[in-house]
């Protein structure tokens, strides 16, 4: 791609140069708005990929991070998050508005692919058409569903039908004639290899995917609503918990931490800061345990040895985090400015715990290696297939391991640093293969490199002046962020790209919650790596994407 | 004394009993047949009791889960299946991915409106007599999402429950006591009232006849699972 050179004429040293964007980008602006987080640029609805062309291919910015779809009293409004591959710290927003009465925007599909599960969600959710869209129809709720929930006027009483239809077969016309055999099959939602409910619409030629359409919605809890329901200060961060729930609560919690505190202007103490890495990393080992339990599960096909072996290095790292949180699964352990308690006493025995468990890992991850990657049965099975070029990754808005098994180096820790990542000694692990077992490599490498960081934590947080232990900073009561901020702000969650984006309309609730999920984008590459594919390999690619369907559907 | 050998006393009796087996089997029959619990009840090889008690013993003893995850309490689920909490130590199986073989549906997660006739059909394939335990807050009113536009106020709105399980997630032990609590209760012959909610095909009269209601109405036939949700006078 020729896109990676910065804008011409004026070479900044920190930041985006907005100016020079906006000549870029000459008449298509018609305004520009100030985040907290990148300059906007508003553009007619009717020049979207004007803009997005130029930006993409003359100012680098190659990654669609979120689209952002809200009402206001008088206009929709569609928000796109753009950011860089080879630096996520320079963005930039391009803002959308539409009227209420025609509410029609064009598709931002041919530019960014990724745009197309974005719009799908914005128009299922807020109700924004975007016009030229392949395929625009409902992606979370069912067909069937009546009215846009997140619009203004939406009445939550209405009375909602919900049938249970046979798929049709959708390549039947192309097949028409009497020599074609291919077969529609439905995978899930209820299916041992799917990881929860994800409904895959497979159409097989003999053994081969020649299409697959993933259906997702059957969990989707309205976790955006939620969050606007609740006041900045305590009520929202149970709810991260819940997205991605592979144990990986505290980054979740992270996530919606930093975007607040961000917005609100709020410090957190340094100390704080080493628990929450350490906490994160623990949940991170946690996550890629069960990628990896799982995976073996669905390409070995029981419940067998690595499994089990998965399920108790989890049960070590949930022990080791029930002791500082409280709870094994939904932590609630973040505040805004702060987490919610010191680490439990006696902490020397908390530590001991935690550097047994650690001293542990270099020989559990042997046998895994042992079990899996070094096995001839499992290399036939995920070497070359399930390829994902990265490209397509980039397009596909594709982050985190699935990402960094692709080859692309991009991991928000080291390139959007939060936290106390940047003061530890810690590597990025990307892999070149683009297929199934790089990507199951990556994070087995990955739970070796957090390991890495929390020994270096444990080191820390021993060694802590006992006076200076500042769990929380000051943060006041209640939390009224000024009107007619936005913030987008993303983490490396256990999957990938977790942003969050808010806006605040004066009161002590958000006015708009949109969480971006990797799982959702992660997803939405299968096709690109099953189509043509034998169907077994599809199960491992699936299984590869390490998805929770908590967290695509939010 | 290795326990592998039969106490003294049982020993001393086993003639009365090894008469009785031969007259039964015939001589020679391999002495393997005599375990130790047959040596204990002595010479007769019957036990007195009700078919219906035995077979709700039997029945209790030995239950096949539905491999059913769903949402964050399915983690937790898995956990009680693996290691450490082990369930099968309980005879409540190992998970079955396919209904038909399942007796017991563990219910871990929301239930929204998309997903709900998908359950209730997966409900309907496993074969009787087949009993539901719900795990979680969710599974009794929709827990921390309730207010949601999109979530089932509970899984009874669409199928019976024997046993829920409170907590967000509840933690292994909690399954695991109500798994051994139902197991108890089938043991001892009770079964849960069926609350369920009418859930077919009903009359949509009072829905305001729009597109897609009109549309619904002629595509749906008796065969068609179709759901109604009426958020205002859910619970």
């Amino acid at each position: 791609m020729s896109t990676q050179k910065e804008t011409p004429d004026k070479p900044v040293v920190e930041g985006v140069d907005y100016d020079a964007l906006e000549d870029l980008l000459g008449e298509t602006v018609i305004d520009r708005e100030s985040h907290l987080n990148a300059e906007g640029f508003v553009v007619r609805p009717d020049e979207v990929q004007d803009a997005l062309f130029t930006l993409r291919d003359e100012a680098g910015f190659d990654h669609l991070s979120c689209l952002t779809a809200q009402e206001y009293e008088d206009r929709y409004e569609s928000i796109y998050h753009l950011k860089k591959y080879d630096d996520p710290t320079e963005e930039v927003s391009v803002v959308v508005p539409t009227s209420k009465e025609e509410p029609v925007s064009q598709t931002a599909e041919p530019v960014y692919r990724t745009a197309d599960w974005h719009e799908r969600e914005a128009y299922d959710l807020i109700g924004i058409d975007y016009d030229g869209h392949p395929d625009l129809r409902r992606i979370l709720l069912p067909e069937t569903w009546q009215g846009h929930p997140l619009g203004k006027d939406y009445d939550q009483d209405k009375p909602q039908l919900v049938s249970f239809d046979e798929h049709a077969n959708p390549l039947q016309e192309d097949h028409a004639d009497a020599e074609s055999d291919t077969m529609f099959v439905n995978i899930g939602p209820h299916h041992p290899a799917t990881h929860g409910v994800l409904h895959l619409e497979t159409t097989l030629d003999g053994e081969t995917v020649a299409d697959v359409d993933p259906d997702v919605g059957y969990l989707h809890r309205c976790e955006e609503q939620m969050a606007q329901q609740g006041t900045y200060r305590h009520q929202i961060m149970p709810y991260p918990d819940r997205w991605d729930y592979s144990s990986a609560g505290l980054l979740n919690e992270w996530a919606y931490a930093r975007a607040a505190e961000d917005l609100a202007d709020l410090d957190v103490p340094e100390y704080a800061q080493v628990i929450r890495t350490m906490g994160a990393e623990l949940c991170r080992i946690a996550g890629h345990m069960l990628a990896v339990g799982t995976f073996a599960l669905d390409v070995y096909g029981d419940f067998t040895a690595i499994f089990m072996y998965a399920m108790r290095d989890r049960e070590k790292v949930q022990t080791i985090l029930e002791d500082l949180t409280g709870q094994r699964m939904m932590f609630n352990y973040f505040r805004l400015g702060g987490v919610a308690w010191d680490l439990p006493e006696p902490r020397d025995e908390f530590f001991e715990k935690t550097r047994d468990f650690l001293d542990d890992l270099p020989e559990a991850l042997e046998e895994y290696h042992d079990l899996m990657t070094g096995n001839e049965i499992f290399q036939s099975r995920c070497l070359d297939t399930g390829i994902l070029e990265p490209e397509a990754a980039k397009s596909l808005g594709a982050t985190g391991p699935v990402a960094r098994g692709s080859g692309i180096d991009y991991d928000l820790r080291r390139d959007d640093p939060y936290g106390y990542y940047d003061e530890l000694d810690w590597d990025v692990v990307t892999e070149d293969g683009c297929d199934n077992y790089s990507r199951v490599l990556v994070r087995l490498q990955e739970v070796e490199q957090s390991a890495k960081i929390i020994q270096q934590c444990i080191d820390l947080l021993e060694d802590w002046p006992e006076e200076d232990r500042d769990i929380q900073s000051n943060v006041p009561r209640t939390l009224k962020p000024d009107p007619d901020t936005e913030i987008y702000r993303a983490v490396e969650g256990a999957k990938g790209e977790l942003g969050i984006y808010i806006r605040s309309d004066g009161t002590d609730k958000p006015a708009r919650f949109k969480i971006r999920s990797p799982c959702f984008h992660n997803l939405s590459t299968l096709p690109e790596m099953a189509n043509g594919e034998f169907l077994a390999d599809m199960i491992a690619s699936l299984g590869s994407l390490d998805i929770i369907l908590g967290e695509v559907d939010r | 004394m290795s326990s592998d050998n039969p106490r003294e006393s049982i020993v001393d009796s086993t003639a009365a009993q090894t008469n009785t087996q031969e007259a039964r089997m015939g001589e020679g029959v391999d002495d393997r047949f005599n375990s130790k619990l047959r040596e204990a009840f002595g010479a007769s090889p019957f036990i007195l009791t009700k078919f219906d008690k035995f077979m709700n013993w039997v029945r209790g003893s030995s239950m096949f889960m539905l491999q059913f995850g769903i949402a964050c309490c399915s983690l937790e689920m898995m956990h009680t299946y693996a290691v450490k909490h082990d369930l099968d130590r309980f005879g409540s199986g190992v998970p079955r991915a396919s209904p038909r073989q399942a007796d017991v549906m563990i219910v871990p997660g929301t239930i929204v409106s998309k997903f709900s006739p998908r359950m209730k059909r997966v409900y309907d394939q496993m074969p009787e007599p087949k009993f539901v335990v719900g795990m979680g807050s969710c599974t009794i009113s929709g827990g921390p999402f309730q207010e949601g536009y999109n979530v089932v106020k509970g899984a009874e709105e669409v199928i019976p429950v024997d046993i829920h399980v409170p907590g967000c997630p509840p933690r292994p032990e909690a399954l695991v006591y109500g798994v051994v609590k139902l197991q108890e209760r089938i043991a001892n012959g009770e079964s849960a009232p069926v609350t369920v909610k009418p859930y077919e095909l009903e009359q949509f009269g009072d829905l305001e006849q729009d597109e897609i209601v009109d549309e619904l109405a002629k595509e749906i036939d008796e065969e068609t699972l179709v759901m109604r949700y009426n958020w205002a006078d859910s619970p």
